[in-house]
């Protein structure tokens, strides 16, 4: 393979800490980790002195909006955003305009992440068309498209009818696809603003109850073991949700589940000033629900952390409440947030975030090069961390087209300083390398 | 600084009977007289002139309070506060003569609110001032008809009306 | 007092000299010159997003009964279409140098968003938003409640005491909200009586009793007795069967009249389905306070008006 970028000769990654406490050098040729060569020489090497190493952080669940959206992000700026937090690989849902119900739109989507260069994108196909819940999209030319997809969602709306989401399940498995199930019972949430509960009682906003999220993973894990079919299920957000989880997985079926970085750190309480940054559907819950998530993913019941990106323009956020969009960014706080959720309160080590940020979501996926992380031969999917940074994250940490975040203005620990994709460095000194030279070097790589 | 009383109860007392006799005799009788106390002292002292006026010449006097708060111009300077009772007698103020009474005459802001008030409830024959301590400053050409003790005094000294009825002793002090 | 924007943040005292100023402005409307001179060269916009002729008509008539300018701007768009932004249309009051901007808007926390965005420097008064708060309608309630006791001695006293028992779409109303808060913290104690359906979750730490059975309610011989008005369009959503079994499980009706002690003050905030949740007996009977609340209206909303604009410093 010839390289014609920054990425050509051997790196060496000096000194950095990995995820299981050892201090080691990680060696980089050729786009993949190697063993150290004999002689030892470099001809680049990247001080990686207190800095944690972890394997490219990979997002199952993230919103690029191009094609139709682009005024809120597109592949190129949510890509950028994604190696800001540390990711190397995302998984773009489907509701585009057009949506990803066809092989042309996934494989355009594709490319674009391949041009690019910041981040490997993956995009998901919808499970229905146009998302409408009526009949079943070409998930088998989508699975052989160019774009080669595993795992399809009609993500912002439910697959609610029973028989479709049996038949999607069976029919996904065809191609050794998952589905990526909402769970949203839209008849218990018809206009809902905010978790149901005495909040939202007394601010006057419809409640979204936790029995519409439950009811519905109830029922498809349920169907996922009749069929013998794979399930994921997005953005967890309640205690219940947890417990059904872990019940279906003691069963032996095979569900996986995935918690947003917010659902794991912010409550409801933060809807009380009526501020649209902190709308978000599934809704910010209850203490209880933090804490039961959190405890969910440390005994593994849920299997991955997932951002949900979501961007909006600001006049979707600089309304009412009731007119706002649902959504925050989340690339470039995700490993922060997780840190101070998870991290700082003990709960995970740095190698289980390994595993729930990175080589987890990879399998759940199906995405290769994930699965022997910073190991000899595979892929040089790479984040260098400084863990012992604190600061406050504000809008200059934003890298994606919008800013609809709710963290600005927190303090959050750690800081992403280095980031390798196959090889090419998209962050380096803490700053964002240039498109152009990402781009060229993508196109060398290909 | 140290407050230092100018009049006691005894001078009080006499200041009230003197202007109670000048009423009289400038009115002629005290038949269509409304006596009408500003907030809150000035409603004291018009009660104890009614008690007064009721001895010395019986006849048709009413007494009454008379709220200004919502015509003043100064409002924004001042702290909100809630407005005190307007209380006129029944027979109203039309075709009669109204004697406002207040305990201290400064600037005369106040008792210009007391005129654009009245102007909104009706149409007196004549309006007479009394006050029980005339300290000068006038910001506005007002005068008063009728002065218990004139009082000359600097910006920075702080004159205070003490009433039983509300302070439980009767005293003027100068700070 | 910077804002009026619900009653949950309103405290006893605060409630009381508003009450009590309102006292004061209910005497102006008994004199021929039917004006104060107060607000005179202030400018109190009236901006709705929903329409609502009698609220906006009283906030109209308070502003200019302090000489207050008045301008009314009715504004499109509802909570799901996009219309005139609340931000456009509030950039646009502030170059007009509103000084008070009373606002009602179907999404709840409008008037919080508005008085918290920086986008005007105006008073914002909460004319109703969504169904969370309507707070002059409370403070109009309470002032009726405290004037049907206690008449012309009602300056300074509070509710200690009072029983108040409300009845309907609880879920749905900001009036019972903000009742609620209110009346709780000038002691009068609130019962809330309707179908499961029409009472929000969650609400069994408020300071309420809540009953399904207005017969109950009612042979409890409440001091008030306040009907919120039900719309129709609920039936569609499955809150209750129909008008009929509306009406005869909850509904004001004239047997229901004859029971209540001759002291019970019956309230509706208006408008009212006659027939529905009150019968036409018991809105045009002696018990009705319908009237008067529009009238005490009047006399609130010139109190609030008053604390909010006459100084520009704090309330003391």
């Amino acid at each position: 393979m010839t390289h014609r970028d920054g990425a050509a000769g051997v790196t060496r990654v000096a000194g950095a800490t990995l995820p299981d406490g050892r201090t080691a050098d990680l060696w980089v040729e050729g786009g993949r980790f190697v063993e150290a060569p004999a002689g030892g020489t470099a001809d680049r090497v990247i001080d990686a002195a207190g800095l944690l190493a972890l394997p490219g952080l990979v997002d199952l669940h993230t919103h690029l909006r191009e094609p139709g959206f682009e005024q809120s992000e597109t592949v190129l700026t949510g890509s950028m955003a994604a190696a800001a937090g540390g990711f190397t690989a995302v998984f773009a849902m489907a509701n585009t305009m057009p949506v990803a119900d066809t092989a042309g739109v996934v494989e355009q989507v594709q490319s674009l992440g391949e041009r690019h260069g910041y981040a490997t994108v993956r995009p998901i196909g919808a499970v229905t068309v146009g998302l409408a819940g009526e009949r079943l999209a070409e998930i088998g030319a989508m699975a052989s498209s160019r774009a080669q997809v595993r795992v399809f969602s009609d993500d912002g709306m439910c697959v609610h009818d029973p028989l479709l989401m049996r038949r999607a399940l069976e029919y996904v498995a065809t191609f050794d696809g998952v589905v990526a199930q909402h769970a949203q019972e839209p008849r218990l949430t018809v206009g809902a603003q905010m978790n149901e509960g005495e909040l939202s009682a007394r601010l006057g906003l419809a409640g979204w109850p936790a029995v519409a999220e439950e009811s519905i993973i109830a029922r498809d894990v349920l169907l996922a073991e009749h069929v013998g079919a794979r399930l994921h299920v997005c953005h967890l957000s309640t205690a219940g949700s947890v417990e059904v989880v872990r019940w279906a997985k003691a069963r032996g079926i095979r569900v996986t589940a995935e918690a947003t970085p917010h659902h794991l750190l912010l409550t409801e309480d933060l809807v009380a000033g009526y501020d649209p940054r902190f709308k978000v559907n599934p809704p910010l819950r209850r203490d209880e629900d933090v804490h039961a998530l959190r405890a969910g993913l440390a005994d593994g019941t849920i299997d991955i952390v997932a951002t949900d990106h979501a961007p909006h323009p600001t006049e979707a956020k600089e309304c009412a409440w009731a007119e706002a969009a649902n959504g925050m960014v989340g690339l470039e706080s995700a490993l922060p947030v997780v840190q101070a959720a998870l991290v700082d309160t003990g709960l995970l080590g740095w190698a289980d975030i390994a595993r729930v940020l990175s080589t987890t979501p990879a399998a759940i996926g199906r995405l290769a090069g994930y699965d022997r992380p910073l190991a000899a031969g595979s892929p040089a999917n790479l984040v260098l961390v400084d863990p012992t940074s604190v600061s406050e994250f504000t809008r200059d940490r934003l890298h994606g087209r919008s800013v609809n975040s709710p963290y600005l203005g927190r303090e959050l620990p750690g800081r992403v300083v280095h980031v390798l994709h196959g090889g090419v460095p998209t962050v380096a000194d803490g700053e964002l390398r240039p498109a152009d030279e990402v781009a060229a070097a993508a196109t060398g790589r290909r | 600084m140290v407050a230092r009383a100018v009049l006691q109860a005894p001078d009080i007392t006499r200041a009230l009977t003197r202007i109670a006799h000048e009423i009289v005799e400038q009115s002629k009788g005290a038949d269509d007289l409304v006596l009408l106390g500003i907030p809150t002292r000035g409603v004291v002292l018009a009660r104890r002139l009614h008690a007064i006026l009721a001895e010395i010449a019986p006849g048709a006097a009413e007494v009454g309070a008379l709220d200004v708060t919502m015509y003043r111009d100064d409002l924004s300077r001042q702290p909100t506060r809630a407005p005190a009772p307007t209380q006129i007698p029944a027979a109203g103020i039309d075709g009669r003569t109204v004697v406002l009474v207040d305990d201290v005459l400064y600037s005369g802001r106040t008792i210009r609110a007391a005129l654009d008030a009245l102007s909104d409830l009706g149409r007196p024959t004549a309006v007479r001032l009394a006050v029980l301590v005339d300290r000068g400053h006038r910001e506005l050409p007002i005068r008063a008809d009728f002065v218990g003790k004139n009082l000359p005094s600097s910006t920075s000294e702080r004159i205070n009306v003490h009433l039983t009825e509300i302070d439980e002793r009767d005293e003027v002090t100068i700070e | 007092m910077r804002h009026l924007l619900s009653t949950a943040d309103l405290a006893r005292e605060e409630a009381i000299v508003l009450l009590d100023t309102a006292e004061d402005m209910a005497d102006v409307a008994d004199r021929e010159v039917k004006k104060l001179p107060t607000l005179r060269g202030r400018t109190v916009v009236n901006l709705f997003f929903e329409d609502s002729t009698r609220t906006r008509v009283s906030f109209e008539v308070a502003a200019k009964r302090l000489s207050a300018d008045v301008i009314n701007f009715a504004a499109k768009g509802s909570s799901v279409s996009k219309g005139e932004s609340l931000k456009d249309t509030a950039q646009t009051l502030a170059a007009m140098g509103a000084d008070a901007v009373v606002i009602r808007h179907s999404a709840s926390g409008a008037a919080q968003v508005l008085a918290g965005s920086g986008w005007i420097d105006a008073a914002v008064v909460n004319a109703g938003d969504g169904t969370h708060e309507h707070p002059t309608q409370a403070l109009l309630d309470a002032f009726t409640i405290r004037r049907r006791l206690h008449g012309a001695g009602s300056r300074g006293r509070d509710l200690d005491g009072v029983t108040v028992t409300i009845v309907g779409d609880v879920l749905h109303s900001r009036v019972a909200r903000s009742n609620l808060w209110l009346l709780t913290a000038l002691g009068a104690s609130v019962r809330f009586v309707a179908p499961a359906t029409l009472l929000p979750i969650g609400i069994g730490a408020w300071p309420v009793e809540t009953l399904h059975d207005l017969d109950v309610a009612i042979d409890d011989a409440p001091d008030v007795l306040m009907m919120l008005r039900i719309q129709t369009e609920r039936m569609h959503a499955a809150f209750f069967p129909n008008e009929r079994e509306y009406a005869r499980e909850w509904g004001l009706d004239d047997a229901r009249l004859g029971r209540l002690p001759a002291t019970t003050m019956v309230m509706h905030p208006g408008p009212m389905n006659r027939g529905l949740e009150i019968s036409s007996a018991a809105a045009d009977s002696a018990a009705s306070t319908v009237l008067e609340q529009v009238a005490n209206g009047v006399s609130i909303r010139m109190s609030v008006l008053y604390h909010l604009l006459a100084a520009t410093g704090e309330a003391s």
